[in-house]
């Protein structure tokens, strides 16, 4: 077993060897560029580009001419929320979304808040959920989006997609979601499950990092988007610059090869999860699970260890690599919004911790980790006056605290 | 972030983890920061009733690494001096001492805090 032990897959993945392979001749050799259409180096990258985007559709259920190439999920909810505001915006300037979302999704929100545009949050119960009635409750004629995550990358929590898309689809609202914790991990399908804009982010499923795609419906309703970017018109005209080969090569591969391994990998990652949950809570008292029980992907555990804080738990877990939501660990000093939003309270968010396991953890290193988690704890714990006030039966609440 | 040898020292081999008996005349408690902060500092101190020394010091914290540090230096720190002497204990030493950077200074001002109100509470308690 190699140390340290990387247990940060909700971060990013390491690329896939096979990945890394099947990229390699498009730097040197086959380095054309894919807009060039007068010589066959031009040729043969762009027919290597239209097998790569038939590949990506098809994993999501979507056809080719559907998958616009950007640098990264970021910047697919960029296109997808600022695009579609300014195209839409004579029908309406209303866009329905939830406080746990990823930055890359709330901050383009709080953008157009400062344009004119009015920004509905959903609220979200203890365990990331949203209400589909107060979801339905909340469009309105003027609503021309609604932006709902697949899945949690700090607590793993899933959306309901198919009875969201239902919804929208039935109000006659658009449905994006930020799909890139889920794609390659959990079936999507844009027809079925009725969204009409996803992005992906290739650095998440063993590809390379800076690459991504959004996915636009082009039939039933044709989506339309203004583009946030200008230059040479390349993907429809909805994102110029040409067109990153190497890193579209990759990220087919990537997800090619994690949809072949969908299912099993699912089970086995589930598995893993399950066993780290159950050493560490038969060893340690005051653990809380963040994020809902099942409903959630299946690499991610995402535990509150009461009485103890994040960033010193993982001074003490040095050959772990793993994140907290905990201030300390931030250059904001704010404790992680999304478990703030969970109303998880601020002593319990400074505490938490999140395991994202991947294709390479192994149940040793799953073993080792819980053991190295609950030596942690405990040494911390005997440091801890929370700890010892809680054991003496002090009731934390009523303590008057010096804030500051 | 990189933390500093020092740092790592207190924070692997914190000096003065535990508890002094809090009902004892000649100790004094300094509970200070909030669990919803992040920092939580318990800090204890003996004083000798006949020299007024400080013999022995105590301390829990929750809190980072730097805060752990900062709390287990002030014990050290504490320990054979004199009320005033400690009272006299400033957090920007406890930032040169564990070269702490900026974004850490505030868990140096807790480790103060934490001297100031074991002090003061010993003082209340052993006046009038
Ligand atoms: C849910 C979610 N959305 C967006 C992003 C941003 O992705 P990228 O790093 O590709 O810009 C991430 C990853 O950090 C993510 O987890
Ligand atoms: S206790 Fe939070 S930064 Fe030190």
């Amino acid at each position: 077993m190699k140390l340290p032990i990387y247990l940060d897959y909700n971060a990013t993945t390491p690329v896939d060897p096979l990945v890394v392979e099947a990229m390699m001749p498009f730097f040197t050799e086959s380095f054309g560029n894919a807009a060039s259409r007068n010589h066959a180096f031009g040729w043969q990258v762009e027919q290597v580009v239209e097998d790569a985007r038939e590949s990506i559709g098809k994993a999501i259920g979507a056809g080719a001419k559907e998958i616009v190439f950007t640098s990264g999920a970021t910047e697919s909810d960029n296109l997808a929320i600022l695009g579609a505001a300014e195209f839409y915006q004579k029908k309406g300037k209303h866009i329905i979304t939830s406080p746990i979302e990823h930055k890359a999704v709330i901050d383009p929100c709080h953008a157009l808040e400062q344009r004119g545009y009015e920004i509905t949050f959903l609220d979200v119960d203890k365990d990331g959920c949203i209400d589909l009635k107060q979801l339905e409750e909340s469009i309105r004629e003027d609503t021309i989006l609604v932006s709902l995550m697949a899945g949690n990358n700090e607590i793993g929590t899933l959306n309901p997609l198919s009875e969201i898309g239902e919804i929208t689809r039935a109000k006659g609202v658009l449905f994006h979601t930020d799909a890139t914790q889920g794609v390659g991990k959990i079936p999507i399908d844009v027809d079925e499950m009725k969204i009409d804009l996803l992005s992906m982010s290739a650095h998440k499923l063993y590809g390379p990092k800076g690459m991504g795609a959004l996915y636009v419906r082009r039939k039933k309703p044709r989506v339309r988007l203004s583009p946030i970017m200008f230059g040479g018109g390349h993907e429809r005209g909805m994102r110029s610059g040409t067109l990153n080969v190497t890193g579209i090569v990759g990220f087919a591969k990537a997800l090619e090869l994690s949809m072949a391994e969908m299912a099993a990998e699912a089970e086995r990652l589930t598995g893993l999860r399950q066993r780290l949950f159950d050493r560490l809570t038969a060893e340690l008292d005051y653990i809380f699970l963040n994020g809902h029980a099942t409903e959630r992907l299946p690499n991610n555990l995402n535990l509150s260890f009461g009485y103890v804080e994040g960033e010193s738990l993982m001074m003490g877990v040095s050959e772990l690599a793993v994140s907290s939501g905990s201030a300390c660990t931030s250059s904001s000093l704010e404790p992680s919004y999304v478990l703030r939003a969970l109303g998880v309270g601020d002593d319990l968010a400074h505490s938490s911790i999140r395991f994202g396991m991947g294709r390479f953890t192994t149940v040793e290193e799953i073993d080792y980790a819980a053991e190295k988690m609950i030596v942690a704890v405990k040494r911390l714990r005997e440091m801890s006056p929370l700890y010892e006030m809680v054991k003496e039966g002090v009731d934390l609440s009523t303590v008057q605290w010096a804030s500051h | 972030m990189a933390y500093s040898e020092k740092v790592i020292d207190h924070y692997s081999e914190p000096r003065n983890v535990g508890s002094l008996d809090k009902s004892d005349l000649n100790v004094g408690t300094g509970l200070v920061g909030a669990p919803e902060c992040g920092d939580v500092m318990k800090l204890q101190i003996q004083v000798d009733p006949e020299t007024k020394q400080i013999i022995d010091a105590k301390f829990k914290t929750f809190g980072c690494g730097s805060a752990i540090a900062s709390s287990s230096l002030a014990t050290e720190w504490v320990k054979g001096k004199s009320i005033d002497e400690a009272m006299s204990i400033q957090n920007t030493e406890i930032v040169e001492e564990l070269s702490l950077p900026p974004v850490k200074i505030h868990c140096s001002v807790l480790a103060e805090d934490a001297i100031k109100a074991a002090i003061s509470d010993y003082k209340s308690r052993n006046e009038g």
